[in-house]
C-alpha cells in the first residue's frame, strides 16, 4: 500500500491532477486557492505539462478551452468571485462539449465578501451559473483524501460525457492539511483518444470545429436535446452519496463538504446520547442523489439540514423530500462554520418537539 | 494545351462566404490561406474564429479550429499553442473582439510572446451586431451608436492597437495592411505571410492589422467604402511594419524544460 502523507488540501489536489494526467493549468491569483496555481507553476512544467497564470479568471477559463479542444487535459481553479468570472468559459465549455477539470475553493459571499469557508456557490454550481441550458457534474468531497479520490474520476467523467465538471470545496477543504495516500500517475498513453480534438488534420481527416454556435434554431434546438440526454444519462450514472446509521434513524442529518464534517460530529455525539440520528452526506450535489432521501423520508421523523449558507441544498432536499417529512434547517453564513454543538442542540430541539408533537407528528422548519 | 494559372488555395474550403457583397472580410480569408499554403503547414494549423461577422471563419477554413467566446480568441489560441507547441495557431479577429472586449486577452497574449499569429481586421464598425461604434470608429463616423458621428468628449478617439502592442517586448511582427486597392492587398499578403513566417520560425507574437471596409453598415457601395477607407481610416491608422524584430524568447515550448522527477512531498 502506497505511503501516507500529510498534504494540504489545495496542494494534494494539484498534485492528484497532475497525477491524473493533466498537463494544463490556467489561473489567477484568489484566496483561498492560491496553493493550487502555485503548486501547479513548478509541477507541471515538471511532467512536459504547462502553467499560465492568466491575466483574467476570464482569460484563465477560456486557455482552458483552447487545451481542452486541443485535447490535452485541462483544469483550472479559482474561488467564489473568480468562478462567477468563469462562468462565460463553462457554459461555452458545455455548449461546444469540452471537458475540463474546474476547482471551487468557495468563500463567502455575495461580492467580495470574505476568504473565509462558506457554501454560498451551490446554486450557481448546480442549477446553471452561466447561460443555457447546460448540467455538470459537480463533486463536494468533506476531506482531503476524498477531493483527490475524486479528480482522477472528475477528469474520467468528464472526458466520457464530454463536459466540465466541478469540484466544489471550500477555504477548510483548501487550506486544511490531511494524511493523505496519493493515486499512482495514470499512463497518459492509455487516456482513450480524442478524435474530434482540434491538433492538425495531419492530412489524414476532414477538420474538426470546437463550436457552440448553432444559427438555425432547428439545429440549436437539435443540439440543445444531444445535451440534454447526456444530462440525464449522467443523472442516471453519475450519482455519489453517503448514508451513515440510517437504517434505524429517527431523525437525519444532511450536509455536504465541511458542514458534513461537523454534522457527523454532531451525529456521533448523538448516538452516544441514544438519540437515533442518522446522515446522508451527497457526494455529489449534481446529480442530486434524490433517491436516498425519498426512501428515507417515507419512514423517519425529520431531516435536519446543516450549511454553510442561506439554504440552498435545502431546495434540493425538499424536492426529494416533499411533505412526507418535515425538514429543519441549521446554518451559519460569511465564513461562520458551524459547531458540532450547537448543530447537536438542533438535534435535540427537534427531539423534543417530536416527543411533544407524539413522535412522527408532521412539523414544519 | 491550358495551364492552370489560378485556383482555390487548398486552406480555403469550397463553400460560399456569408459576407455581404464589397466586405473585404473573403479578400483576407484568401490572403490567409495562401499564406498557408505556401508556408505548408494547413495539415497543423487550427484557427481560432472569434465574435463577430467572421465568426462563422470555421466554415471557410480548410484546417482544424476552434470557435472562442467573444474577445477570448487569444486565450483560446494560448491553451492550444502551450498544449501543441509544433502546431500553427492563429486567430481571426475583428474590430470589436480585439479592441474591445478582448483588449486584455490580446495585450496579455502579446506581453506573454504567445507564438501565434493574429489577423486583426479593422473595419471601424461593429458588422454583425448592425453598425454600432467600435473603439476604432473615426472621429464624426455615424453609427447607429455615434449617432450624427463619434464625439470624442462623449466616446473618446479611436485605438490604435498596433502601435500600442509593438510597444510590448513579447511582440516579434506587427503590421497594419489596408485593402482599399489591389497594390495594397499584395502588401498585405506579403504581411500575413510574414506573421505565420514569425510562429513558424518560433520568434514570438505576430498581428496583422488589416483596414477592411463595411459597406452595409457604413451605407456606401462597395467602391464608395474602398474610397472612403483609404481617404480617411489610413490617415488615422497609418500603414506599415511597427515591429518587425524578433521579440525577446517568448515562452519555451510544453516539455522542453525541466526532465521528469518524482514529486516531492515533505
Amino acid at each position: 500500500m502506497a505511503e501516507q502523507i500529510l498534504m494540504k488540501g489545495n496542494e494534494a489536489i494539484a498534485e492528484a491532477a497532475v497525477r491524473a494526467g493533466c498537463r494544463f493549468f490556467a489561473g489567477y491569483p484568489i484566496t483561498p486557492q492560491n496553493e493550487i496555481p502555485e503548486y501547479m507553476a513548478r509541477r507541471l512544467w515538471e511532467v512536459g505539462g504547462a502553467f499560465i497564470q492568466a491575466e483574467s479568471e476570464v482569460s484563465a477559463v477560456n486557455m482552458v478551452y483552447g487545451a481542452a479542444g486541443a485535447g490535452a487535459r485541462a483544469m483550472t481553479s479559482s474561488s467564489s468571485p473568480g468562478i462567477s468570472l468563469k462562468q462565460e468559459g463553462i457554459s461555452y465549455m458545455a455548449g461546444a462539449e469540452l471537458p475540463a477539470l474546474v476547482v471551487n475553493m468557495v468563500r463567502a459571499g455575495p461580492g467580495l465578501g470574505g476568504i473565509q469557508p462558506a457554501q454560498g456557490d451551490y446554486f450557481q454550481a448546480t442549477k446553471g451559473g452561466g447561460h443555457g441550458d447546460y448540467r455538470m457534474v459537480v463533486f463536494v468531497p468533506a476531506s482531503v483524501q476524498e477531493a483527490i479520490d475524486l479528480v482522477g474520476e472528475a477528469f474520467e467523467i468528464a472526458e466520457r460525457y464530454r463536459n466540465p465538471v466541478m469540484i466544489l470545496g471550500d477555504a477548510v477543504l483548501g487550506q486544511m492539511m490531511e494524511p493523505v495516500t496519493l493515486p499512482e500517475p495514470v499512463d497518459l498513453s492509455k487516456i482513450p483518444q480524442k478524435t474530434w480534438a482540434t491538433t492538425g488534420t495531419g492530412g489524414a481527416r476532414t477538420p474538426n470545429v470546437i463550436n457552440s454556435l448553432y444559427l438555425d434554431a432547428e439545429l440549436c434546438e437539435k443540439h440543445n436535446f444531444k445535451l440534454q440526454e447526456k444530462y440525464r444519462q449522467m443523472a442516471e450514472r453519475e450519482v455519489r452519496f453517503e448514508e451513515l446509521n440510517v437504517d434505524d434513524a429517527d431523525i437525519i442529518l444532511t450536509a455536504y463538504g465541511t458542514s458534513a464534517r461537523v454534522a457527523v460530529s454532531a451525529m456521533k455525539r448523538a448516538r452516544a446520547e441514544g438519540l437515533k440520528v442518522g446522515m446522508i452526506r451527497p457526494i455529489t450535489a449534481w446529480p442530486f442523489p434524490y433517491e436516498p432521501f425519498r426512501k428515507a423520508s417515507e419512514r423517519v421523523k425529520a431531516f435536519l439540514d446543516v450549511e454553510m449558507s442561506a439554504g440552498q441544498m435545502i431546495e434540493d432536499v425538499r424536492l426529494a423530500v416533499q411533505d412526507r417529512a418535515p425538514i429543519f434547517f441549521y446554518n451559519r453564513m460569511g465564513g461562520m462554520v458551524p459547531t458540532p454543538k450547537a448543530v447537536l442542540e438542533e438535534i435535540r430541539k427537534i427531539e423534543g418537539s417530536l416527543e411533544r408533537d407524539g413522535l412522527g407528528g408532521r412539523l414544519r422548519a | 494545351m491550358s495551364t492552370k494559372v489560378f485556383e482555390r488555395p487548398r486552406a480555403l474550403s469550397d463553400v460560399i462566404f456569408h459576407y455581404c457583397p464589397g466586405c473585404t472580410h473573403g479578400i483576407i480569408h484568401r490572403l490567409v490561406a495562401e499564406a498557408i499554403d505556401e508556408l505548408g503547414v494547413q495539415d497543423k494549423t487550427i484557427g481560432v474564429a472569434s465574435v463577430g461577422c467572421s465568426v462563422l471563419a470555421y466554415n471557410y477554413f480548410n484546417v482544424d479550429f476552434q470557435q472562442a467566446a467573444h474577445g477570448r480568441a487569444p486565450a483560446v489560441a494560448t491553451g492550444i499553442k502551450r498544449s501543441l507547441p509544433d502546431r500553427i495557431v492563429f486567430t481571426y479577429q475583428g474590430d470589436g473582439d480585439l479592441a474591445s472586449i478582448g483588449t486584455a486577452e490580446i495585450v496579455h497574449a502579446a506581453m506573454r510572446g504567445e507564438k501565434i499569429t493574429v489577423i486583426f481586421v479593422n473595419n471601424a464598425i461593429y458588422g454583425m451586431t448592425g453598425g454600432q461604434m467600435a473603439p476604432t470608429t473615426l472621429v464624426g463616423q455615424s453609427t447607429t451608436t455615434s449617432p450624427g458621428g463619434r464625439r470624442p468628449e462623449r466616446a473618446g478617439r479611436p485605438i490604435r492597437m498596433s502601435e500600442m502592442l509593438s510597444q510590448l517586448e513579447g511582440a516579434a511582427y506587427i503590421a497594419r495592411v489596408s485593402m482599399h486597392n489591389a497594390a495594397q492587398v499584395a502588401r498585405a499578403k506579403q504581411a500575413i505571410k510574414k506573421a505565420f513566417q514569425t510562429q513558424v520560425d518560433g520568434k514570438g507574437f505576430a498581428m496583422v492589422e488589416v483596414l477592411s471596409t463595411c459597406p452595409t453598415n457604413w451605407g456606401m457601395t462597395p467602391n464608395e467604402a474602398l474610397e472612403w477607407l483609404e481617404e480617411n481610416m489610413v490617415p488615422v491608422y497609418p500603414l506599415g511594419e511597427f515591429k518587425t524584430e524578433p521579440g525577446l524568447p517568448g515562452p519555451s515550448a510544453v516539455g522542453a524544460t525541466t526532465p521528469t522527477r518524482e514529486v516531492k512531498t515533505e
